[in-house]
């Protein structure tokens, strides 16, 4: 029976005070809600961090939310508002980057020179400036198309594709510098 | 060719993590908590209504909604049944004030269930509600939610057990993705006299080194030689030198004894024995806990455990301390203002109803924890910070330098930083000693509830009052009688020779009855143990000072609150002192810790060997912690096998 109240509706009773509601509708989206806070920080430490920063407001949060977007697409905002906020705490400090590459990610990339994926993970995400690598952690959720992304990350769906092409542009550019070395 | 975007998808999807199961769950609950906690206030704020009728009877079936939902016999049909009553809800027109009882009725059992639980706890507490009769299930359920949460801290953490009279922890898997950081330098050379016969170094009274060996032994593998420094392992213990009768704070015991591993040196072993005051006239403590709340420390063995070792410190403390809690990284700065030890239900609460929520930058919350630890202090009386954390500093200021600069730039101000670590996975060990080391206080991993025993109630005044800052350890060897020397452990703790006259150099510091131990290998002149060769070329030692004096030690300290040091000096002769279990038991330690680091001078000695010595040198051993040794010797013996 529960399984077929869809997010919206699970989200709306929540809302009202409906604490099995909410619990059901937390446990449901977690997973992705971490991989989506992993692929925006590029941390673990971080990505948990962020995580319970999220759940820990959300019950306050869900008050705005009024049914009139999907949830996911809700939350996801909720979270990328929530990244943002984070990474400009951290640019308050003097030698903290933003996000990917920051000072903690900088000594673990170091101690793991061995594991050269993560490395050219890290490094090609790093390259990347911070709007487009929020996009394509956005648009790398299997489930969410490009107009959702858009609608998160309140730009035009346009703007959606031309960043994921830069992406590939910029990608196509790091690799053959890689190739030439 | 395969297309860059894809590998950087493959890439990501590889490297993304599934969440931990432990975190997910700790994090679940918070939100559950905070959405609970959200309910109630809006229902606090209606008690205080003047106009009940409608919104009573708006709120009565709301609140029938959430006791209804909380209950496991409706779980299938809440969600439609929650969204169905809210549209009742809007259309009543008359009270119908029965409504509320039957959710009394239909929530019945469930009801009495965790009624029972919550009168154990608050007996009192619910008795003194005037709530209207509609208001109880709320009520009722709301504290049935503490004791819950006070049973999660009460009851030891799950890898936590006493068996016997050793402490047994429960094999727990090692975290997939291990960032521990460690301090330690390469172990001490050996030191040709004629060329450098001097050595000097700063005391060191941290046993976080010890307990790290612990947990590591205790989960079945060999500690790394990096996480072993030989000096923590001995001053783990505590030792009956001779106390100080003079004006020192101090006195020190030098023993010369033959070297167990190697016949052709001896042992030079220098113990520090503190004084301990009347502890009846100690001065009144002022404590700032500044607590990590991130994410991850949210396991059984990280902020639960916090929690109880700090409980179990409370009844240490008296009327006229005062304890104030500042988290980071977590729900606000503040989370208890300065409060005296004696109401000890008030601290208690804070601490068990510490989680993590909101954010506050790290750098903040020490600033917060300095300022309140300045606010608090009076003449006459002791400030300590003590940071508990799993080692995520990257909170806050994120430059190790930058965040090591400031704890000094505090040191000043004459209030103390202490350093507990938790959990292990995210352990920033050489971050923790960095910020002790510098804060003037001392650095203790706490893995057990016994650990936080030992640290925070047995030693709580060798830990919290310091007798004797900055005590530096200065000995000169006469290359007429010794032909080479080592160090054993200190690494970390060098200082050059120039440094120990000079009183701005920053050393460790001695509390109320600490003792503290450093163990020399030398090796006389003509012996046969000699290491390195006579130079052809070089220049005859000195022997214009027939002196048959070893060497000479030297100790500076200052007393607390003066910025001048003192000088203590005698000479180490041949043979002197009296071998007791204490000097035994602390070479047998010096000689298990230079065997987890390898043990270059050690010949084939071996943890056999460690573990015979120990035995015999166990004395009285009144708390159990060399019998635990013994044992963990015996788990290093079978695992380096």
């Amino acid at each position: 029976m529960r399984m077929t109240v869809d997010d919206k509706h699970l989200a709306m009773a929540a809302a009202n005070g409906d604490r099995d509601a909410f619990s059901s509708l937390l446990a449901r989206h977690y997973d992705r809600l971490f991989g989506l806070t992993f692929r925006l920080t590029g941390s673990r430490a971080d990505a948990e961090d962020l995580t319970q920063d999220i759940c820990a407001a959300l019950p306050a949060k869900l008050r705005s939310f009024k049914g009139d977007a999907q949830f996911t697409t809700w939350l996801y905002r909720v979270t990328i508002n929530a990244a943002h906020d984070r990474r400009r705490r951290f640019a308050t400090h003097a030698r903290a980057a933003d996000g990917w590459g920051d000072w903690e990610v900088n000594r673990r990339a170091a101690n793991e020179e061995a594991q050269d994926k993560a490395d050219w993970l890290t490094s090609a995400m790093t390259a990347l400036p911070a709007e487009l690598r929020d996009t394509i952690a956005l648009t790398m959720d299997q489930d969410m198309t490009h107009a959702q992304a858009a609608t998160v990350l309140n730009v035009s769906e346009g703007t959606i594709s031309w960043r994921i092409s830069e992406v590939k542009k910029r990608l196509r550019a790091l690799h053959e510098k890689e190739l030439s070395q | 060719m395969s297309d860059p975007f894809d590998d950087l998808m493959d890439a990501m999807t590889a490297a993304t993590p599934k969440p931990d199961a432990e975190t997910k769950a700790a994090h679940l609950r918070l939100a559950e908590e905070n959405f609970a906690r959200h309910q109630e206030t809006e229902d606090a704020a209606r008690l205080t209504l003047e106009h009940p009728e409608k919104p009573g009877l708006f709120q009565g079936v709301k609140q029938m909604l959430q006791s209804i939902s909380a209950k496991a016999v409706l779980t299938a049909t809440t969600g439609i049944a929650a969204i169905a009553l809210v549209g009742v809800i809007i259309l009543p027109q008359g009270g119908d004030m029965t409504l509320p009882a039957l959710t009394d009725t239909s929530a019945a059992p469930g009801e009495i269930a965790e009624a029972s639980v919550a009168s154990d706890v608050s007996d009192a507490e619910a008795l003194s509600y005037e709530a209207p009769v509609m208001d109880s299930p709320v009520i009722v359920e709301e504290f049935a939610a503490s004791p819950q949460f006070r049973t999660t801290l009460t009851a030891p953490a799950p890898t936590l057990g006493i068996i016997g009279d050793h402490i047994a922890v429960a094999p727990t898997l090692q975290p997939q993705s291990n960032t521990e950081e460690f301090a330690n330098a390469d172990a001490n050379p050996v030191q040709i006299t004629a060329d450098t016969p001097v050595s000097t170094f700063s005391i060191d009274v941290d046993t976080a080194s010890y307990s790290i060996m612990r947990s590591s032994l205790m989960n079945g593998r060999l500690p790394s030689p990096d996480q072993i420094r030989v000096e923590e392992l001995i001053n783990y213990f505590p030792y009956d030198y001779a106390a100080p009768t003079g004006d020192a704070p101090f006195s020190q015991t030098v023993t010369v004894t033959p070297t167990p591993w190697n016949e052709g040196t001896q042992l030079v072993h220098i113990g520090i024995q503190g004084e301990l005051p009347a502890i009846a006239e100690r001065p009144p403590l002022n404590l700032v806990f500044l607590i990590d709340t991130s994410g991850s420390m949210n396991q059984p063995n990280k902020l639960p455990l916090l929690a109880q070792s700090f409980r179990l410190m409370l009844s240490q403390l008296r009327p006229t301390d005062e304890v104030a809690i500042v988290t980071y990284a977590g729900s606000a700065g503040q989370v208890l203002a300065p409060t005296p030890a004696s109401e000890q239900d008030t601290i208690l609460n804070a601490l068990t109803s510490l989680h993590a929520g909101g954010s506050t930058a790290g750098q903040a919350g020490l600033q917060q924890a300095y300022a309140t630890a300045a606010a608090m202090a009076q003449d006459g009386e002791v400030s300590r910070v003590i940071l508990a954390t799993d080692g995520d500093f990257n909170v806050g200021i994120s430059d190790p330098d930058a965040l090591t600069d400031y704890i000094s730039a505090q040191r000043d101000s004459g209030t103390y930083l202490s350093v507990l670590g938790f959990g292990r996975g995210n352990l920033n060990d050489a971050t923790m000693q960095a910020l002790a080391q510098n804060g003037n206080g001392q650095a203790a991993y706490i893995d057990t509830l016994s650990e936080a025993q030992k640290v925070l109630v047995d030693q709580l005044t060798g830990a919290l009052f310091p007798i004797a800052n900055d005590v530096k350890i200065q000995v000169e060897f006469n290359p007429a009688q010794i032909a080479e020397y080592r160090l054993i452990g200190y690494e970390t703790r060098a200082l050059n020779r120039e440094d120990f006259n000079n009183d701005a150099v920053d050393a460790g510091e001695i509390g109320a009855g600490h003792s503290v131990t450093a163990i020399y290998e030398v090796t006389p002149v003509g012996s046969d143990a000699i290491l390195n060769d006579a130079l052809r070329y070089g220049a005859e030692p000195a022997t214009d000072t027939p002196s048959n004096e070893l060497g000479f030690l030297r100790l500076r300290y200052k007393t607390p609150g003066e910025d001048t040091s003192q000088l203590i000096e005698q000479p180490i002769t041949s043979g002197m002192g009296t071998v007791t279990d204490d000097v035994n038991f602390a070479t047998a330690i010096a000689g298990f810790g230079q065997l987890l680091r390898n043990g270059t001078y050690l010949g084939d000695w071996s943890y056999d060997n460690a573990i015979t010595m120990a035995t015999a040198a166990r004395g009285d051993d009144p708390f159990g912690y060399r019998a635990e040794s013994i044992t963990l010797m015996r788990l290093a013996d079978t695992l380096s096998q």
